[in-house]
């Protein structure tokens, strides 16, 4: 589903050099749930934003689904984010001028959907997330974990197979964290690709497979990631 | 198209969720829309009420004044171009200024000393009463035909007739009343040219009017007109014969070179308001870079997020432009009502300003919204 083959991506900031990425490479099957650990710093945020096509590394490639994002023009990245991929950030990302409903509609609204269509679809993806009483409340009338949840529902309403998800229990209590990792994981009982970025180890356990980052490189032990 | 109308939903909540800041920015739309519409109408009406008052005396009408002081030519020295087939009249006249006073009331007027002809030749038509007519001249009598504004000042009322009045010393009775013109022969008081001749103490006739025997004949009554002038003044320079149509024209094209300079300096204001446009929407974006980067991170093309802050810029001015055009026609109406003048609201005007404003939207709302398309997802994201 997801190949990634020696990656790179280095940021120069003043006169310093950063290693986001070194040399990484990862191979993703479809349905598979896999854990990205690792400290702060490591390069986990950019590992995802490289999978999710919002940003392209300085070399290396990337085949996902079968498609070279190296060759994609910038109009194909947009419809394959629109129809691939679907994210779940840590801080939530919602429109906060808009509802719930809105906000789950918004994919469905670049995929040039009818407007039945959409409203049927958010609805039914607010449902499956446990909101389908909230879908009037805008963001700021919701709690956190219930933010998060709505960030799911939007994923889900866009029909995408890939789920990347960025610490979605980073800024949430130990509760609502909880509520949200059920969640995810009764998603991958349901045929979707998830790739969870976290760096709790209780909360990777979940996964299937946890990858190990240390200063851009991937490791598939704890061991072998802590020889570095 | 759902994609437009989503886009232009959005919009429309975005600039009603900031209703001052939208106000605020509409403003100097609403001014020039406003500025446009009003002066162009204002000058067009104005134009159209002079021509009707010009068109009014007719297109065959010459008018000849002498303008060296120093010769004085008498009625009979004009009344001699009436041997002439092309022309079917002339009537000199003598203009007088001087004050009317009836009972404690008194007004300024011109008195205008006239032919028996005069009225036919002006165009002029009674209200009631009856005319100036040849033994009026012939015995100067102190009779007068006055304009109904003259007879409102004087009497507060249209029934006038046999009532008198002081001019220059002398009383004067009325005989006759005009009918309202709307224009200057409103505040004219009509005596025998002997009569005036008298009260301005001089002989000398400065100006007549000619008319033509037909709109055909309107030319050869002038190269006749011009001709007899040159042959009793010996200069060219010292009269001029002028043509009601030339008048016109000449008058057309001052009018309309001036509607244009009020309309010029009116998109101006509108380019201002063009600019205003362009500086919110670049708050705009940086406000919401990210939501650009959250619709980018969705699937959100460039082309939509360009269409989305380019459609947000001509709701701004469309909606700018309408909220000029209903004020502009609501100020025509007031000035209607106060100035006691009817003021047409000018829709040519009205709809070219209303193109410049989705012009102006588009032009002035492409930079912020290329700006805005332009950034990259992370960069749009990862901006706080
Ligand atoms: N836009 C950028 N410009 C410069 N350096 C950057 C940029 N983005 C990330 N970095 C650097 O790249 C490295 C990896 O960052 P990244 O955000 O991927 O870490 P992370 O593993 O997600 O950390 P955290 O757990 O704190 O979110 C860091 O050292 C960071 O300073
Ligand atoms: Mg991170």
């Amino acid at each position: 589903m997801l190949r990634l083959e020696h990656i790179f991506k280095t940021y120069y900031v003043g006169d310093e050099t950063v290693h986001a990425l070194d040399d990484a490479s990862l191979h993703i099957k479809p349905n598979e749930f896999v854990a990205i650990c690792g400290p702060s710093g490591s390069g986990k945020t950019t590992l995802m934003n490289v999978m999710g096509c919002l940003d392209l590394p300085d070399s290396g490639s990337y085949v996902l689904d079968g498609v070279d994002i190296a060759e994609c023009t910038d109009k194909e990245l947009s419809l394959i984010r629109s129809e691939k991929i679907g994210f779940v950030f840590q801080q939530f990302n919602l429109l906060d001028s808009m509802s719930a409903l809105e906000n789950v509609e918004l994919p469905l609204i670049y995929q040039r959907h009818s407007q039945r269509e959409r409203i049927e679809r958010a609805k039914l993806a607010l449902d499956q997330v446990g909101l389908g009483n909230r879908m009037q409340h805008r963001p700021s009338q919701l709690s956190g974990g219930q933010q998060q949840r709505v960030a799911i529902a939007r994923a889900l309403a866009s029909n995408s197979r890939v789920i990347l998800a960025d610490e979605p229990t980073g800024n949430l209590d130990s509760k609502s964290g909880n509520d949200i990792m059920r969640l995810i994981d009764k998603l991958s009982e349901q045929n979707y690709t998830i790739v969870l970025i976290t760096h709790n180890d209780d909360v990777a356990r979940l996964a299937q497979r946890i990858v190990y980052v240390r200063d851009g490189r991937l490791f598939d032990t704890l061991e072998e990631a802590d020889a570095v | 198209m759902t994609m437009f109308f989503n886009s232009l939903r959005l919009a429309i909540r975005s600039t009603l969720a900031n209703k001052m800041r939208s106000f605020l920015t509409m403003l100097g739309i609403i001014i020039g829309v406003m500025s446009v519409i009003v002066l162009v109408s204002l000058a067009q009406s104005t134009t159209s009420s002079i021509t009707s008052a010009i068109s009014s005396m007719g297109s065959d009408l010459l008018t000849v004044t002498v303008t060296d002081e120093d010769l004085t030519l008498d009625a009979d020295d004009y009344l001699d171009l009436e041997q002439y087939d092309s022309i079917a009249g002339v009537a000199p006249y003598l203009t007088v200024s001087s004050t009317a006073r009836s009972g404690s009331n008194y007004t300024s007027v011109s008195a205008i000393g006239i032919t028996g002809e005069y009225m036919d030749i002006a165009g002029l038509d009674l209200e009631s009463g009856r005319a100036i007519v040849e033994s009026d001249l012939d015995w100067r009598t102190y009779t007068a035909v006055i304009g109904t504004g003259v007879a409102g000042d004087l009497f507060e009322s249209y029934d006038v007739i046999g009532q008198t009045f002081t001019m220059s010393g002398h009383t004067f009775t009325i005989v006759g009343l005009l009918s309202e013109t709307g224009s200057d022969t409103d505040t004219q008081i009509l005596v025998p040219l002997t009569t005036a001749q008298r009260i301005s103490d001089s002989t000398a006739i400065t100006t007549a009017y000619v008319r033509a025997a037909s709109t055909n004949e309107v030319d050869l009554a002038q190269a006749l007109t011009e001709y007899k002038m040159l042959q009793l003044t010996q200069d060219e320079d010292s009269y001029t014969v002028y043509n009601m149509s030339e008048l016109l024209e000449t008058m057309d094209d001052v009018m309309s070179t001036l509607s244009l300079m009020l309309g010029g300096i009116a998109a101006i204001s509108l380019l201002v308001g063009g600019i205003g446009i362009m500086n919110i929407m670049l708050v705009s974006v940086a406000e919401r870079t990210r939501e650009i980067g959250i619709r980018k991170a969705i699937g959100a093309r460039r082309s939509h997020i360009l269409m989305q802050f380019l459609i947000e810029a001509c709701v701004l001015s469309i909606l700018g432009g309408l909220i000029g055009l209903g004020l502009s026609a609501l100020g025509l109406r007031i000035f209607t009502i106060v100035a006691d003048m009817t003021i047409a609201i000018e829709w040519r005007a009205a709809i070219v300003a209303l193109l410049f404003c989705v012009v102006i939207g588009v032009a002035f709302g492409s930079y912020p919204a290329a700006k805005a398309s332009k950034l990259t997802p992370i960069e749009a994201l990862q901006r706080n």
